[in-house]
């Protein structure tokens, strides 16, 4: 099993109603719907992806985060809104974390992170934009345009009055790794993120 | 038409009428007391009688879907491109029923039926039926087949409309609900369309107040005009200008008011065809039906409310270019399915050809509705 799917799955209920934005072609929330009866939806914009999900019985919407955002989401209605590995490719992540702590009692957020040691010696070294199994583009044709550090994250979180309930830092392959957690920042890959607004 | 059927058809077919004996209560207050309903049927129902289809007919559209009734045929049925072996509602899978509702011309009881009352066509005495209506007569037909609950019931457009009413009236004889190129309710410019058509068609001399078939006449210049204000919502600025442009029948003006521009021809032609088809009083019932549609009426227009009984899933599926019920009129419904709990999925299919898209087998159209109808079919083990 995907690592990042069993560490996620560990924070979501039985039958809890869950929004994944920008949800691929599915895996996650099929994988929830089975393992954990969860109910609810995906956001998509890969026809690709849009038409797996259809095909594997996962419910997901077209829609366009940055152009359309959430309105059409009533408050609070889910448990949980999950975003994986698409944080960074939104035009405004701060309002898309603040309209998932709107619409969900719970967000799960991963992302990866531009200061992981090979990426800042990729860019010490060779002055040109760092590239690596997690980010593989240039820097012309990324849609990743809104990369961030976990300091970056965090420091937003604590700017919003956001809490965070538990951070799994993780290596490229979502394994868990010591030397990750003794120095997340410079040797986590990808770090996944509980977050809320709520105080219990 | 070819010599032989292409492998992905149905084949030959034909329809078969069912006579209901039992008083249908219409919406508008009169009961009819028996009728017909006319019906194809493709593929074959299985034991437990899970894998039935219900496919609903749009404004101009009939029971006969798929397939060809002669080899003689021109052209197949009219949603050949999406039912068939191996097609998105797959005949190898699925038992598919198709009729004509009520109100129609094409053999199910409506205004050019005899009337048992009075031996003569009803013409405008058959009562104005409703999408309600509509369901409640599938029901019974439904029963009639020994089909308790369908897989999934099927439209594009009015069919649309039926397919999401059917999960309000009836929630448990549904797994899947359609909804394709639909709308919620009409806009004011939708029903600004229908009145022109209605218009067109009730000030024709040889309307007779609907009882054209009296005097052997038909209402034909004005079943002409309808068809062709109809037929423009139904394209896109775009497709017309890729399909006609400014593109003239002779090289030069003639400076009078013939047909000039190819796309005058090819209007009037498509109109012309269209009334010698098609009853004057089904398109104005037809178009009454459409205008009428509004299940979020009773629940002071929060169309979420009026969801809370319905428990089947949704497909919801709209194309970018239908200005006629454009992908706006879509999200709306989607976004009272997601506000109402159900479980439903959306996409906005990409295609240049207006609100017709729901007719043309376009790659992206083609493999959702494939990729949804599969799971529904391994879901009913089909």
């Amino acid at each position: 099993m995907r690592a990042d799917l069993e560490i996620i799955q560990q924070w979501v209920r039985p039958g809890h109603h869950i929004l994944d934005l920008g949800c691929g072609d599915g895996t996650l929330l099929d994988f929830l719907q089975r393992e954990r009866n969860a109910t609810g939806f995906g956001l998509e914009i890969n026809p690709d992806h849009i038409t797996t999900c259809m095909g594997r019985g996962v419910r997901v919407i077209e829609q366009n985060l940055d152009t359309q955002g959430l309105d059409n989401f009533d408050d609070g209605m889910f448990d949980i809104v999950l975003m994986t590995q698409a944080l960074q490719a939104v035009r405004r992540p701060d309002k898309v974390i603040d309209e998932m702590l709107r619409v969900g009692r719970e967000g799960i957020v991963t992302f990866p992170n531009f200061a992981h040691w090979r990426l800042r010696w990729g860019l010490a070294l060779s002055g040109r934009m760092p590239e690596s199994d997690a980010l593989p583009y240039k820097w012309y044709n990324t849609p990743n345009i809104r990369l961030c550090t976990f300091k970056d994250f965090e420091a937003l979180c604590r700017q919003k009055g956001i809490k965070i309930k538990s951070r799994r830092v993780v290596d490229g392959q979502h394994q868990n790794s010591w030397l990750a957690r003794l120095w997340p920042n410079l040797l986590g890959e990808i770090a996944i993120y509980r977050i809320t607004r709520e105080s219990t | 038409m070819p010599d032989s059927l292409p492998s992905d058809s149905v084949g030959l077919v034909s329809p078969k009428t069912i006579h209901f004996d039992k008083p249908l209560e219409l919406a508008c207050g009169q009961t009819l007391e028996s009728y017909d309903l006319v019906v194809e049927t493709y593929g074959t129902l299985n034991a437990d009688a899970s894998n039935a289809v219900l496919i609903c007919h749009a404004l101009s559209g009939h029971h006969h879907a798929a397939g060809y009734h002669s080899l003689d045929d021109r052209k197949p049925g009219w949603w050949d491109s999406c039912i068939g072996p191996g097609k998105p509602i797959d005949t190898n899978r699925f038992f598919v029923v198709s009729l004509n509702n009520l109100g129609g011309c094409h053999g199910s009881t409506g205004p050019n039926s005899n009337n048992p009352e009075t031996g003569k066509p009803y013409g405008p005495d058959f009562p104005v039926v409703t999408v309600a209506d509509w369901v409640a007569s599938q029901a019974r037909l439904a029963d009639h087949l020994g089909i308790q609950q369908w897989a999934a019931v099927v439209g594009g457009s009015l069919g649309g409309m039926q397919a999401l009413q059917w999960s309000l009236d009836y929630p448990d004889r549904l797994r899947h609900s359609v909804v394709i190129a639909s709308t919620p309710r009409l806009t004011a410019q939708n029903i600004a369309f229908n009145e022109v058509a209605r218009q067109a068609i009730t000030s024709d001399r040889e309307f007779f107040e609907g009882r054209y078939y009296d005097e052997n006449l038909v209402p034909k210049r004005g079943l002409m005009l309808a068809r062709m204000v109809g037929h423009i919502t139904y394209l896109s600025d775009a497709s017309m200008g890729e399909k006609f442009g400014r593109e003239l029948r002779e090289e030069a003006y003639k400076f009078g008011f013939d047909a000039e521009f190819q796309v005058e021809s090819y209007l009037r032609y498509q109109g012309e065809r269209f009334s010698e088809t098609f009853d004057a009083n089904t398109y104005l019932l037809m178009t009454r039906a459409l205008d009428y549609f509004d299940p979020a009426y009773d629940f002071g227009g929060d169309l979420s409310k009026a969801l809370a009984p319905a428990q089947c899933e949704y497909l919801v599926l709209s194309f970018s270019t239908d200005w006629r019920f454009s992908p706006a009129r879509s999200e709306e419904m989607v976004n009272a399915m997601i506000s109402a709990r159900k479980r439903v999925s959306y996409a906005e299919i990409d295609a240049p050809w207006g609100h017709d898209a729901f007719l043309i087998p376009t790659p992206r159209y083609t493999d959702i509705f494939t990729a949804y109808m599969d799971r529904v079919a391994r879901e009913v083990g089909a």
